[in-house]
């Protein structure tokens, strides 16, 4: 499989197919953003002729990105800031303070993350309205805190199990007390499965529709995502402004996939594989 | 409370045992609070949050499902008629058949297509973590933009027929997602370009696992490529493949967003599935009961899967 020096051209044939299958709906989102209304089209498929950057400025003044973004920004910054506290606490009990009933409680999070949103949402939605929470961006929050929590906590449960006992030990040793070897030992070592746990939540909210589309009514407080669907949904003959809006959702994720591809994928995978 | 955590965080060994000794009750109450009490508080929130949004709403539906509820007021015990509707319910019947419709494709296309470029990737040396990349790039993506975008493309204005018209192929110009033959095999296009990359990318991971030697033995031994393949690197990367198909059985029956985004079941609801038909139910005819009893049906099918993946494991099948 691995005969060295063989030529894999064939290889790298179809493999180039694939790319441009995978990236030609991408690439086809940014040329259009930057076209005319007129030039979409006549010229649907390919490389702008004209630099409409003002699409951009319209989709934020008159697509209601002004406020979408602000409001994506606090739900998925309160989102991730919240499912890394809980998740981090919870962690690192199950992985060291060893509570009663803990194995339980690891095997409900294992499984509890591929529940079926179906199985919940009709009560919940009901519930939500009853309390005031439909309609409000702190009401989506806490869902998004509550459905990646179980994950999280698994993710970082094995990174806590995964540093040596050693590390503490010599703390102790050293006459740490045991809020220091939390704060100066376990957080830092803990470090890497934070960023991820941070980074997949964060895209997680970011990108989310289905509980958005249910949850939130007002334009004033649509997410991203549910502001995309129902302004494209409104104009979809304004293929420029919508593929304007589409790079500006899909370009933070991008960013930060490609400035953290490793650990995106890790700790992606690892939530697939559990 | 939290000075308290604190306060029995910051306690060092020594500390504790000059006080259980010096304060026999006192000591011993420190000792219960910090190994019963103190594991519990870190769980608590994460706990109750499970609770209140997913758990709780969870029991709620088993219950509503035997109900008549609408949403608001009062709901009536109607026990199984939910569920004997279910069964007869025209629109649930159509919906499920386009939902084992792409279940079939799912179980095929996206791991083959996913084993398949695993396999090539394996095989190159330069250039491995940008395919990678390339292939990822929509599992990253939002759906919504992603169902959009296809959209774009198949759309009789700026989509590819039009271009094909214009260059001398006339009999194509007809509507794509319009067609009730079609609609459900483009929106599932999409959500295969989606998804084929995270496939892939577990597959290709497992590969990397497997020991050069292997294929050292097989290559003496004079296997071809594809026999390496079939013996070597599909037995070796198997568990991965079973997990894929496991997350493919469950996901299939609960696909929602490329048909909802793209066609909302239509036209003349030739795309419905199961989990449109829940939210039209529940939140376009406020029929809360009915849509909770869809919703308990669709997780049973979860369970199922599931279970019937831990007890053939349990039995002593390897996968």
């Amino acid at each position: 499989m691995r005969k060295p020096g063989h030529s894999r051209v064939v290889n790298y044939i179809i493999l180039g197919c694939l790319a441009f299958f995978t990236l030609y709906p991408i690439t086809l989102i940014f040329f259009n953003s930057v076209k005319t209304t007129d030039e979409t089209f006549t010229n649907p498929l390919g490389f702008p002729r004209t630099w409409r950057l003002e699409n951009f400025v319209e989709v934020w003044n008159e697509a209601g990105f002004s406020k979408a973004i602000p409001n994506s920004l606090l739900v998925s910054g309160a989102t991730a800031v919240g499912v890394l506290t809980v998740a981090a606490l919870a962690g690192y009990s199950l992985a060291r303070l060893k509570p009663r009933g803990g194995n339980f409680l690891a095997v409900y999070f294992l499984a509890g993350g591929s529940l079926p949103a179906q199985m919940f949402l009709v009560p919940l939605f009901f519930l939500w309205r009853k309390l005031g929470l439909v309609d409000s961006l702190w009401g989506l929050i806490v869902i998004y805190i509550a459905t990646n929590s179980p994950f999280a906590v698994y993710l970082l449960r094995s990174y806590f199990i995964n540093i040596p006992t050693d590390f503490e030990d010599a703390a102790r040793v050293d006459g740490a007390s045991e809020f220091q070897i939390v704060w100066r030992v376990m957080l830092p070592l803990a470090r890497p499965g934070f960023l991820t746990v941070v980074l997949l939540t964060w895209m997680n909210a970011w990108n989310e529709f289905f509980f958005a589309n249910i949850f939130l009514h007002r334009q004033e407080i649509q997410t991203v995502a549910l502001r995309y669907v129902v302004f494209s949904g409104e104009y979809f003959t304004d293929w420029a402004l919508t593929s304007a809006m589409g790079v500006m959702m899909t370009l933070p994720v991008m960013i930060l996939f490609l400035a953290t591809q490793e650990t995106f994928i890790e700790g992606m995978t690892k939530g697939g594989l559990k | 409370m939290l000075r308290r955590i604190r306060k029995i965080l910051t306690l060092d060994a020594s500390e504790d045992v000059d006080e259980s000794r010096s304060k026999m009750g006192g000591g011993l109450q420190t000792r219960f609070f910090q190994k019963e009490i103190l594991p519990w508080l870190f769980l608590l929130p994460v706990v109750g949050l499970n609770v209140l949004v997913m758990i709780g709403p969870s029991v709620g539906s088993v219950y509503y499902a035997f109900t008549d509820w609408k949403g608001l007021g009062s709901a009536e015990w109607i026990g199984l008629a939910n569920f004997t509707r279910a069964f007869q319910d025209p629109f649930l019947g159509r919906a499920l058949r386009n939902n084992l419709k792409w279940m079939a494709l799912s179980l095929f296309f996206p791991p083959a297509i996913a084993l398949f470029a695993a396999v090539l990737l394996s095989e190159i040396r330069r250039g491995q973590r940008l395919f990678r990349a390339i292939f990822f790039l929509p599992v990253v993506m939002s759906a919504t933009v992603a169902a959009r975008a296809w959209q774009g493309i198949y759309h009789p204005l700026f989509g590819v027929l039009p271009w094909l018209v214009d260059h001398g192929l006339e009999f194509l110009d007809i509507s794509l997602l319009g067609n009730p033959d079609l609609a459900l095999y483009l929106v599932y296009l999409a959500s295969l370009w989606k998804g084929w990359g995270f496939s892939m990318v577990l597959f290709f991971a497992a590969m990397q696992q497997v020991p050069d030697e292997l294929y050292d033995a097989a290559i003496v031994d004079g296997a071809n490529r594809f026999q390496q393949f079939l013996y070597i690197t599909l037995p070796s990367i198997r568990p991965t493949i079973i997990i894929v198909l496991i997350f493919t059985l469950i996901g299939s029956m609960l696909a929602f967003n490329f048909v909802y985004i793209m066609t909302r079941g239509g036209p003349n609801h030739s795309t419905d599935v199961l989990a449109l038909r829940m939210y039209i139910y529940a939140f376009d005819r406020f029929e809360a009961g009915y849509g909770a009893s869809i919703g308990v049906l669709l997780t049973l099918w979860s369970a199922f899967v599931t279970l019937l993946f831990l007890g053939l494991r349990r039995m002593g099948w390897e996968v």
